[in-house]
């Protein structure tokens, strides 16, 4: 029968692995035979307290029992939405309004913390759930009612109006995105991951998934290591690591130092990366030192699931050159729109949009939001058809390959986040002593730049943002003026701003 | 040392970076303020940090990244 539920994965890989490492972080390991118990449990734990097809929060420091507490929720028949125990106060308060969540999976850490929270629902620890027994007929009931166009999970991304956007996204799309980024990246059962991305965000399911899949091993490696190239580089070889898919700058962040004339990657032949440029000069050192391996360019947004493009690096660029976004993966296609709503053609610009299975289910509690972005399908006039607007511009070149040209607004790609610079704006504006702000990208040398005009300084400003904004999303650098420019309608001009960069 | 301060203070105005000494145990910089300070560092002293220097011990505190600066300049 047809695969429907994303658990199908674990359960065929435990009858044949299960005692191999599913997930490792050096100080916990999981098998597949625990990732199943554990999160089976935590499933049957969720049913006995009638919590069912709603969110539950899982609020816990990055590690192997946090994945499979993910799974647990799934198991339950609810949708799992982490938070990381080092986001902001205030933006894990604005999660929390969105979601009226009545069940929160936490570590001991995480419990502490979430004592400053106006919750008042279920605090469910994971190490006294996971070993509870499993409610089998109780599971198998949950499975028998459950679709595949029901939700897996909520993962919340920038909103331009201050506030976190929860895309929700289900069975179905994601097993649609494992089955063909698998196919292309050529995963498979001796596969070792090594995971940079936090597990917040939908990056992460390129690990988690395909490893459920073939019985392969992820390692979360310890985010501290991404500042210091030649320790990252002997984790790799410690773990023989051979796949990798990383932002752009964590990649980056170990050939620019030439770390290659020290210390190779021994056993890396699959890399991945994605949402950001990967400059041209740093990707042909990594070639250089890896010629043997694969090189894919992946592009897509979360509320596609994951990655919906690719592009097999097969062949040089000059360094004036951008490695292309390529083609969308097999049961997925990509519209290019002009805004008359035609279709782009003979390589003009228009809107990337996306159709198919790969479309998430929208922004959990946002219809508006969800409304603009998420449209009929203005080439298709005869039946309902969702596409998604990314708000990305793109071309096709004379190969007929898909480019990234630009954004349609004020989204940035900040070493592999996503940003609306909108989103600082309004929570600098919150700050007293604020009387204006705005903000631009200074893409040459990768730096929020924030401009404000207030009585406040700028270091106790920065300070007082630290509280509502997460660390990726803070300035770089920060300058007080006398008066914001003006364009001549009367807007904040960002132009300006830019030339004071 | 006050050119290096001036370097740090753009990244993090709030911290006091003369009596800091756990700026990566305490996760105070990130992989982003590492590169950031490594490029400027070219940029002002001349001074390229090879990789094997890349390490948490030279970039707890100012202290330590300056005399690292100074050691890289004399060799």
């Amino acid at each position: 029968m047809q695969q429907t539920n994303v658990m199908e994965y674990l359960e065929a890989t435990v009858l044949r692995v299960p005692e191999k490492v599913a997930f490792s972080d050096d100080t916990t390991e999981l098998t597949f035979a625990d990732v199943y118990s554990h999160s089976r449990s935590i499933g049957s734990v969720l049913h006995s307290k009638g919590i069912y097809r709603e969110p539950v929060v899982v609020f816990m420091e990055k590690q192997p029992k946090m994945i499979a507490a993910f799974f647990g929720c799934v198991y339950g028949g609810c949708y799992y939405v982490p938070i990381d125990a080092e986001m902001p106060k205030f933006r894990i308060e604005l999660i929390f309004q969105n979601l009226n969540a009545r069940a929160v999976i936490c570590d001991e850490h995480c419990k502490e913390l979430l004592g400053e929270y106006d919750f008042d629902g279920e605090v469910l620890l994971y190490d006294s759930i996971s070993s509870c027994p499993e409610d089998t007929l109780a599971l198998s009931e949950i499975r028998d009612k459950q679709l595949d166009t029901d939700p897996i999970y909520i993962v919340f991304t920038s909103g331009s109006t201050g506030v976190p956007k929860g895309v929700i996204a289900c069975h179905r799309s994601v097993i649609d995105y494992i089955e063909n980024l698998s196919d292309v990246l050529g995963f498979n059962e001796d596969t070792r991951f090594a995971n940079q991305t936090p597990l917040y965000f939908d990056a992460c399911l390129k690990e988690l998934y395909p490893t459920l899949k073939y019985g392969a091993t992820t390692y979360l490696v310890p985010k501290q290591l991404f500042m210091f190239p030649i320790k990252l580089v002997e984790y790799l070889n410690d773990h023989k690591i051979n796949t990798i898919c990383w932002v752009v700058s964590a990649l980056t962040m170990i050939s620019a130092f030439r770390t290659f004339e020290k210390i190779v990657p021994e056993y890396l032949h699959t890399v991945a990366f994605g949402s950001e440029v990967f400059p041209i000069k740093q990707f042909n050192r990594w070639r250089e030192a890896l010629p043997n391996a694969k090189f894919t360019n992946l592009y897509g947004p979360t509320e596609a699931t994951g990655m919906c493009c690719y592009f097999k690096v097969e062949r040089d660029f000059a360094l004036d050159e951008v490695i292309p976004i390529g083609g969308p993966f097999h049961n997925t296609e990509i519209l290019l729109i002009k805004d008359d709503n035609t279709p782009a053609l003979d390589g003009e610009v228009g809107e990337i949009c996306v159709r198919g299975t790969s479309l998430t289910l929208g922004y959990y509690n946002n219809p508006e939001k969800t409304a603009e972005v998420f449209v009929q399908n203005p080439l298709n006039k005869n039946y309902p058809e969702l596409i998604y607007k990314t708000g990305d511009l793109g071309r096709l070149n004379e190969r007929g390959e898909l480019i990234f040209v630009s954004r349609k607004d004020y989204q940035i790609k900040h070493m592999g986040h996503r940003i609306e610079l909108g989103e600082i704006e309004v929570n600098v504006n919150l700050i007293k002593g604020v009387n204006m702000s705005g903000c631009v990208y200074d893409k040459e040398k990768s730096k929020i730049v924030l401009f404000y005009v207030g009585e406040i300084d700028s270091s106790e400003l920065i300070a007082l943002l630290k509280d509502k904004l997460p660390r990726y999303m803070i300035p770089n650098k920060v300058e007080k003026l006398e008066a914001m420019p003006f364009t001549a309608n009367g807007k904040l001009d960002r132009i300006a701003l830019l030339k004071m960069v | 040392m006050e050119e290096l301060l001036e370097i740090l203070e753009s990244l993090h105005p709030d911290v006091d970076y003369e009596n800091c000494t756990t700026l990566i145990d305490d996760k105070i910089l990130d992989s982003f303020d590492i590169i950031a300070i490594i490029s400027e560092i070219d940029n002002t002293f001349d001074v390229a940090i090879p990789a094997e220097e890349i390490i948490p011990e030279n970039f707890n505190s100012a202290k330590a990244l300056y005399e690292l600066i100074q050691k890289i300049a004399e060799e």
